[in-house]
């Protein structure tokens, strides 16, 4: 196409659509999204993947074809991952994007295990960013991303002076 | 409270989660944030200002409320703040909120565009990090408008760092997939390229993840980039895995950017330069052979990366479909992973196998592995992996093992998950009709299959078992036998009553000469199941008792009494008393020879794809199954009929003609089983007329159906939204055609989209003369079906019946429209949404010449706009639908690609449905 091409293509969907943690209880830990769709689409999305991925039995496999996507799901300790794909996206390597998270996770928190996650959601989401971005993966170098987290982390421990203040309740 | 907080520890914060954690009910816990929220918004409200902490602390509880699944409707001025803040973590957390809880607000969309903008012009490459996240998982199309033409600037500029070219790129792929048309092509699309020879491996995997987005959309834009990805690919595969450090996984050498690079390959077709093809064909052979090398790990992580590669070099293998060689090599891995242990590779060599199937090359090598397949449908444990078994055994299928196949399915069918049941009798159909050599093993399956899964089986299902055996005499007399057999058992599935209601009321006689199926006890058997039935079995059965009394005259009176009884002449439904009381009345007033011809067997149907296919396709489409009404009652009567209240008294006028008219069109009344394919808009009423269909889409006159007999043309003329159609129909024959009727019908949607008024018409046609009809045509509203005109008269001594779709398409109703340059951009950026815009890529069925596609756009109607397109070779148009309840502006680009023989047309007006079915009627024309 030229330059002044003014005129779109089709948009395409994002290779990954969600990604959720919930535990065995079915209690949503953590929900990434990467398309746009509404809060009424999601809470129905999240029930029916809490409710399908739990009533899976023991060693079945790890994908199910659901709508026009796939789940790719795995459940470590107490939590499950669970991630929606699209058609074409190789299932094998998304299981591995679970693992490659959980790895980052357990070398921040030191073995994660989900009251980690609960108390301190918003590094979950941080170093989720750090490793995913837009339902692509951004980096595939572990040391890369620790360092990355690591060095936010000092940014975080330099700012400590100044606001560290008793605080009250709330 | 557990020590779990780390890094920065908002202390309150974490009080805060532990309380709630503590909560007993839900109603602890709704108290106890209701208590939070309001003391945010004191805090909030409150007259001193807050310190950066204490206001990301408190954005921060109400994420983690909002994440708990409460609303939140405050906060967002704060978070919008944070993104000023020169603090990383009050930066980080408004961001975070930012992203979590987008709101559309545009006053805030403006503040948070103008916290990104400076942080993507900080320099600082953590803060432009945060900024070009924020825009990709906001993806809004403000923010494209903002920032699209900035990030590609980011991503090739010389000194900005990896992380932020990482991210840029990700942004842009992101901004591309929503609003595409924000996204400018330009001189960074070849710089992009040039990113897969990075020395960095993020870079390169983040570019590598873009540039495959933007070449399935543009290909030739992209072309070079294949052999900068079979470069990198073969330096990857052939490295010694420490070469790449930190990016070999579980000792496998960068799997994520191999991957990526394969799939990059998906794009286009095999490389046409030699060297660069053997290059790339050894890549796929040292992968295929590390397949067979022993793992270097016992972790699942090691296999699952290796077989990661492994599986997308199959695919490549598969789309490329030209080596032979490499293909049965797919295949074999394919066959030793059908036996793993791993259930995940069961499963993928599964779904894999089934796309290698389809290829010729390697269609035979798949079958070899038929018994471990079939063995997979009886053992898997899980669903998912059967379902993909069946999946495989369906494409799998051919000539050579279709009995073994569709045995097996329908033995596994008696076991099988409900959710999958109906998939399977559909699947079983398809392949018993495809490969019948011998139509009894054909009625016996169908006949099992209701057996088996009888509430599975859809009406095309049954509807197309009676259609085959209809068309063919070798197989009636054992259709008969067969089901007269089925319906000896005690309970039998309604299904069943119907097919046997049916074929008995048809061939009965055929078995009528053994005393163990006479005509008596064929009609008890069938009366037997009468009451159990629901009233459009009923309607059926009470067909073929009326059948019965022409087959078998020794049965009259047995069938008499059962008509003239209170509960069929009395009864409450209105159509089983009409039939009843038709039938009764035409058994006693008509002669012997008036009735064989009335209840004559039913003549053949014209022969057409199945729509059981359809059905399949559509199942696989949607899980949601189609609305099966409309074809129930259309098999039960229609409903003017059953309006009809004064049915006794009108019963000898229109007998003959109307109400039992078995031989006739689908338009009059309770025409049973002709019309089965009427309701599906997806078949075509004849082979003959879908012909010459497509042909009219750019023109209005022509010959729209010739046989030997007939001869019909059409003259048609569009003002706004009404159209005048003349039709004129030429009788070639000798003879003159009697009884000469039309009538036009179409299916309960169009039915509401599109009125078509018929002028009467002769009802003779002398021998070689033509006649004329005037159909006045109103579009209602937008449609997609056509109206079918249907034809009857007798010739010879024979009654002729013909339905001809009728060209009366949506862009028959265009006006063209000529506007400026500037209008057009205008308008066709309003038309952004992408549900607006439907796209399709075909290849060019006809050679591609410049004035023929111009003429063909012009018949379509709209108006050809020049210097619009900054490429000439580029069609540009536009028009206006007009329907009686709205008018649909409608742009219209066809981009012929002369060297891809290929064509990219793209259509966008203010209506989805308008936009998809105008895509649909022009993709075709070239």
């Amino acid at each position: 196409m030229t330059d002044l091409d003014p005129i779109s293509i089709q948009a395409t969907r994002a290779s990954m659509r969600f990604l959720l943690l919930f535990s065995r209880q079915g209690r949503l830990r953590l929900q990434k999204w990467y398309t746009a769709i509404s809060e009424r689409e999601k809470k129905k999305i999240i029930r029916e993947m809490t409710t399908m991925v739990l009533a899976r039995q023991p060693r079945t496999c790890n994908f199910i074809q659901w709508k026009d996507m796939k789940i790719v799901y795995k459940r470590y300790a107490s939590l499950y991952f669970c991630l929606g794909v699209e058609h074409e996206e190789n299932e094998l390597l998304a299981l591995e994007i679970i693992h490659r998270y959980v790895e980052l996770l357990d070398k921040y928190f030191g073995n994660v295990c989900e009251l980690d996650i609960i108390f301190n959601f918003e590094k979950a989401y941080f170093i989720l960013d750090e490793f995913l971005m837009g339902g692509e993966i951004q980096e595939t170098s572990k040391q890369i991303v620790n360092r990355a987290i690591e060095s936010s982390d000092m940014l975080q421990e330099d700012d400590h002076s100044e606001w560290y203040e008793v605080e009250l309740f709330g | 409270m557990p020590a779990v907080s780390k890094g920065d520890g908002m202390r309150g914060l974490a009080v805060f989660i532990s309380d709630i954690r503590n909560c007993k009910s839900k109603e602890s816990e709704v108290k106890r944030i209701n208590k939070e929220l309001a003391n945010i918004r004191s805090k909030f409200k409150g007259d001193k200002a807050l310190d950066g902490y204490s206001k990301k602390k408190y954005v921060c509880k109400l994420l983690f409320i909002f994440l708990l699944g409460h609303d939140i409707d405050f906060g967002h001025m704060e978070a919008v703040n944070l993104l000023s803040s020169n603090k990383y973590t009050e930066k980080q957390i408004g961001y975070l909120f930012i992203s979590v809880l987008v709101n559309s607000n545009s006053d805030l969309i403006r503040l948070i565009n103008n916290a990104i903008k400076n942080d993507l012009a900080s320099r600082n490459s953590t803060f432009m990090n945060l900024a070009l996240h924020c825009i990709a998982n906001v993806g809004s199309r403000e923010m494209a408008e903002a920032f699209a033409s900035e990030i590609p600037r980011i991503l090739v500029a010389g000194d900005t760092m990896d992380s932020v070219k990482q991210s840029a790129a990700l942004c842009l792929l992101r901004l591309n997939r929503t609003s595409p048309d924000l996204v400018p092509m330009g001189e960074w699309t070849a710089r992009v390229v040039h990113l897969l020879n990075d020395q960095h491996l993020g870079v390169v995997t983040a570019a590598t993840s873009l540039i495959t987005t933007l070449a399935q959309k543009s290909p030739d834009d992209f072309k070079t980039s294949v052999s900068l990805a079979v470069a990198r690919l073969s330096r990857i595969v052939t490295s010694a895995s420490i070469d790449l450090q930190d990016y070999t996984y579980y000792f496998v050498a960068a799997p994520w950017l191999s991957v990526k690079l394969l799939r990059l390959l998906q794009c286009y077709p095999p490389p046409e330069d030699t060297s660069l093809r053997s290059r790339l064909t050894e890549c796929l052979e040292t992968i295929l052979n590390k397949a067979q090398e022993p793992p270097k790990s016992k972790k699942v992580q090691h296999s699952n990366a290796k077989n990661a590669v492994l599986f997308e070099a199959i695919a490549l293998i598969i789309h490329h479909d030209s080596e032979p060689n490499l293909l049965v090599r797919a295949c074999n891995q394919l066959g030793q992973f059908l036996q793993h242990r791993e259930t995940n590779l069961r499963y993928l060599a599964l779904e894999s196998m089934c796309t290698l199937a389809s290829s010729e090359f390697s269609h035979e090598a798949v079958k070899t592995h038929i018994e471990t397949v079939i063995n997979a449908l009886k053992t898997e444990r899980d669903v998912s992996v059967r379902q993909r078994a069946v999946d495989l055994l369906y494409a799998m299928c051919d000539r050579s093992n279709s009995k073994q196949i569709v045995a097996e399915m329908l033995s596994y069918l008696e076991t099988a998950d409900y959710s999958i049941r109906e998939e399977i009798v559909l699947k079983v159909a398809i392949l018993a009709e495809k490969y019948a050599v011998d139509y009894t093993w054909y009625v016996d399956t169908i006949l099992n299959l209701i057996r088996i899964a009888g509430d599975y089986v859809s009406e095309e299902v049954w509807y197309r078992v009676i259609q085959i055996v209809i068309n063919r005499d070798d197989v009636q007399g054992y259709a008969a036998k067969t089901v007269f057999e089925a319906l000896q058992a005690p309970a039998c599935h309604e299904n069943l009553v119907k097919v046997g209601g049916y074929i008995l009321g048809e061939f009965g006689n055929l078995i009528a000469g053994d005393p163990r199926s006479s005509p008596l006890v064929q009609f008890n058997l069938l009366h037997s199941k009468f009451h159990l039935c629901s009233v459009p079995t009923r309607a059926l059965l009470l067909s073929a008792y009326i059948k019965f009394i022409n087959l078998f005259p020794e049965v009259k009176g047995t069938i008499q009494d059962v008509l003239r009884s209170d509960s069929q002449l009395r009864n409450a439904d209105v159509e089983l008393q009409q039939r009843a009381v038709e039938y009764l009345r035409l058994s006693c007033i008509a002669s012997t020879d008036i009735l064989a011809t009335v209840l004559e067997e039913m003549p053949p149907f014209p022969e057409r794809e199945s729509s059981i296919l359809a059905k399949l396709k559509k199942k696989k489409g949607s899980s949601k199954l189609p609305d099966m009404d409309d074809s129930r009652k259309n098999v039960n009567g229609s409903t003017e009929h059953a309006e009809d209240a004064e049915v006794a008294s009108k019963v000898p006028s229109h007998t003959f003609t109307d109400d039992l008219s078995v031989n006739s069109a689908p338009s009059s009344g309770a025409s049973l089983l002709v019309d089965v394919f009427s309701d599906f808009s997806s078949a075509a009423p004849t082979e003959g007329s879908d012909e010459h269909f497509p042909r009219f889409v750019c023109k209005n006159n022509g010959i729209i159906y010739e046989n030997q007999l007939l001869q019909i043309g059409l003259k048609s003329e569009y003002r706004q939204n009404l159209g005048r159609m003349y039709v004129f129909y030429g009788n070639k024959t000798s003879t003159q055609f009697l009884s000469f009727s039309t009538s036009v019908s179409s299916n309960d949607v169009l039915d509401s989209q599109l009125n078509v008024q018929e002028k009467p018409v002769d009802p003779l046609i002398e021998a070689g003369a033509q006649v004329q009809q005037i159909l006045n045509i109103e579009c209602v509203s937008d449609f997609s079906d056509a109206p079918i005109l249907n034809i009857q008269f007798r010739y010879g001594g024979t009654l002729q019946n013909i339905a001809v779709k009728l060209p009366v398409m949506l862009n028959k109703f265009f006006q063209p429209t000529e506007m400026t340059s500037q209008d057009f951009f205008q308008r066709w950026k309003q038309l952004g949404a992408p549900q607006q815009e439907v796209q399709k890529i075909f290849k060019a069925k006809n050679q591609m010449d410049t004035d023929v596609s111009k003429a063909k756009l012009l018949g379509f109607g709209v108006a050809l706009l020049d210097g619009v397109d900054p490429n000439p070779a580029n069609f540009v148009g536009a028009g206006i639908i007009h329907t009686k309840t709205t008018q649909v502006g409608c742009l219209l680009r066809l981009e012929p690609n002369t060297q891809a023989q290929m064509y990219r047309l793209t259509l966008r007006t203010s209506k989805e449905s308008v936009s998809q079915r105008l895509v649909e009627l022009l993709s075709e024309q070239f």
